[in-house]
């Protein structure tokens, strides 16, 4: 979770820093010459092994059909593609994860905006623009969640919603619904997903209502101000005002919001290991860690990866022409 | 919070009818409508966050047939059994110490080589600083399951694979992009004049760094740091693909396997102690970096 996603050195390394200095041949100094061999070689070379090349070796591999253990590795081109588009199982996986990847940005900010604005914007409609009564508890609540290991979410979700003795049940078996006795939520093909998406779901709205608050809370009162002197409701407010101001912020949320769903290896691994009833929950990245740690297969598994990458970047790619497409940043100038 | 104080303190109190609103005006009908439903609203959603979390320690005061008979009745005695078995039998205490090792370590090396690396690029332009730059952007975008299977193999001709040391380094290559890139907005902010002053002072390259620098740049790099241990003490694929051996896994993939190993016989008690055990300590650095750690998640994105 540490990649909140860099938008600073996106934003000022386009532009020549004015600050920066040109080396010269007469820089170079013992001092300088160590400088620059501890302070970037090092760390460059340490990135570029442990980063850099294995996503390099993951395109390569992905045109073998290696096995991993032995060093026989033959070079077959694009079969392990044409493999992967006929593989079932492997279609299931990426239409679920593709299904995560629509669905979980969308809720998880849609909600977690509603609930930003609330608490910042939503008070009284007279007097100085402000946020609900009491509404930084609220902030504290549901940031929450952030701080608790994903995989201890999911096994706590996962005892809730056990079938017998799970607290989801027994809240509804107690308020008169026993339809829901014993009733295996993450067993049934119907519920499963839904359950699953609403464990990430609410893992994460905090982190992305504390987002928003601080994007919020940047735009100067005095807009509101006006926007409420001409007239304009708060559900107006919201969608005229707020959204454009913060767009840069939601349109780096939304990004990271897919990536996550595109991965959600870790809700699954401790919601549903095995991929779910007739594999409703099993995603790309379960069946990537199965086909290359189970079964062996590291030339298909890193086709799979492969695959799992564009997807990402066609994500990012969508969202990067949707924000342009309805305005990009040109409508209120900050 | 960054920009905390702008929606609340800039506070025009001339509204639209050109008079001075009191200070304290009667809240219309439509405004206490409003109101009830948006706290209702967020109410039931922090009984939601709030109810399972309880829910969870309680359950880790009960025994397994105390579990299993209702899901909401009290625990007989309070006692810390549970706590006792997850820490020694399921073996949590070796999982929690090694996570400690792995997160400290891996902490020390990306802040040290991160800030580096960022006050390098921030301060001097050179042949590749932009391949550098956009090897950062590609590590931070790329899914690290596309990396997984080769970095695999990497550690294991490294000799590093199933290590702790291995572990630390991924740990350390893969928040490294991240410290970078916010470290470099961060030295880039800091006045470029006081390493000039410094070095016209006599100062080296690396004595400018260390004591000057460095300390100007303490309040970013705590906002990293306490991002980098959250996301590493939650980290769960790196060390379940490339630290296999039980001796030396660490908190999250201890409670996956525990979680999963013993099918029936699972000392639930025990699972839900071991997850209190595990949210603890990030917890204790959410209490007493709150205020920081909510700010810092605004400057990640903000403008």
């Amino acid at each position: 979770m540490t990649a909140v996603v860099g938008t600073p050195l996106g934003r000022a390394g386009g532009a020549k820093p004015p600050a920066a200095r040109r080396l010269r041949r007469r820089d170079f100094t013992f001092d300088r010459v160590t400088f620059f061999l501890v302070f970037l070689i090092v760390p460059v070379v340490g990135y570029v092994v442990f980063v850099v090349s294995p996503f390099a070796q993951a395109a390569y591999y992905s045109l073998t059909d290696w096995s991993g253990f032995s060093p026989a590795m033959d070079f077959v081109g694009l079969s392990n593609y044409a493999k992967l588009f006929q593989d079932a199982t492997f279609l299931t996986s990426m239409g679920n994860s593709v299904t995560l990847a629509i669905v979980l940005p969308l809720v998880t900010l849609g909600i977690a905006f509603l609930f930003a604005s609330l608490i910042t914007i939503g008070g009284p409609s007279n007097g100085p623009i402000r946020g609900l009564r009491n509404s930084s508890v609220y902030r504290v609540i549901t940031f929450f969640p952030y701080v608790v290991p994903a995989i201890v979410i999911g096994l706590i979700w996962k005892q809730i919603y056990d079938p017998s003795s799970g607290l989801l049940n027994g809240f509804l078996t107690g308020i008169g619904l026993d339809q829901f006795t014993s009733f295996a939520w993450l067993g049934s093909p119907d519920t499963a997903m839904v359950a699953t998406m609403f464990v990430i779901v609410w893992g994460l709205i905090g982190f992305y209502t504390v987002l928003f608050i601080a994007a919020i809370k940047g735009v100067p009162a005095e807009i509101y101000e006006a926007a409420r002197i001409d007239g304009a409701g708060r559900l107006r407010t919201a969608l005229t005002i707020t959204i454009p101001l913060i767009r840069d912020n939601i349109q780096t949320a939304y990004i990271y919001m897919g990536i996550l769903a595109l991965d959600a290896f870790v809700y699954m691994a401790a919601l549903n290991p095995g991929g779910g009833p007739s594999n409703s929950t099993l995603v790309m990245s379960q069946q990537l860690f199965t086909t290359a740690f189970t079964k062996g297969q590291f030339g298909y598994a890193c086709a799979m990866g492969v695959v799992l990458a564009i997807v990402t970047l066609l994500f990012a790619g969508v969202v990067f022409a949707v924000s342009r497409l309805t305005g990009g940043s040109n409508e209120v100038a900050e | 919070m960054s920009a905390g104080t702008t929606a609340t303190t800039v506070n025009p109190t001339v509204v639209g009818d050109g008079t001075r609103a009191p200070v304290k005006r009667k809240p219309t009908t439509g405004d206490r409508v409003v109101g009830t439903a948006s706290h209702t609203v967020l109410i039931i959603w922090s009984i939601v966050v709030v109810v399972p979390l309880l829910w969870t320690v309680m359950s880790s005061f009960k025994t397994s047939s105390e579990i299993f008979s209702s899901p909401f009745a009290l625990p007989a005695t309070w006692n810390f059994d549970n706590y006792v078995n997850a820490w020694t039998t399921a073996g949590i205490g070796s999982f929690f110490i090694n996570s400690i090792v792995v997160v400290f370590g891996a902490l020390i090396v990306t802040m040290l080589f991160g800030s580096m690396c960022a006050y390098v690029l921030a301060r001097f332009r050179f042949f590749g600083s932009r391949a550098i730059y956009y090897l950062m952007l590609a590590g931070l975008t790329f899914p690290i399951f596309l990396a997984i299977v080769p970095l695999f193999f990497v550690l294991r001709s490294l000799g590093l694979l199933n290590t702790l040391p291995g572990l630390i380094l991924t740990y350390a290559a893969f928040a490294f992009p991240f410290t970078v890139f916010f470290l470099f907005s961060f030295f880039k902010s800091l006045s470029g004049s006081i390493a000039e002053a410094a070095a016209l002072d006599g100062a080296g390259e690396w004595r400018t760094f260390f004591q000057v620098m460095l300390p100007m740049a303490r309040p970013g790099l705590a906002t990293v740091a306490i991002l980098n241990f959250v996301g590493l003490w939650n980290q769960f694929l790196l060390p379940v693909a490339l630290n296999t051996d039980p001796q030396n896994y660490v908190l999250t993939q201890g409670m996956a396997s525990f979680a999963s190993q013993a099918g029936y016989s699972v000392d639930f008690g025990a699972l839900f102690a071991a997850s209190v055990i595990t949210v603890v300590p990030v917890l204790i650095v959410y209490l007493i970096f709150q205020r920081q750690l909510q700010g810092s998640v605004s400057q990640g994105t903000d403008k």
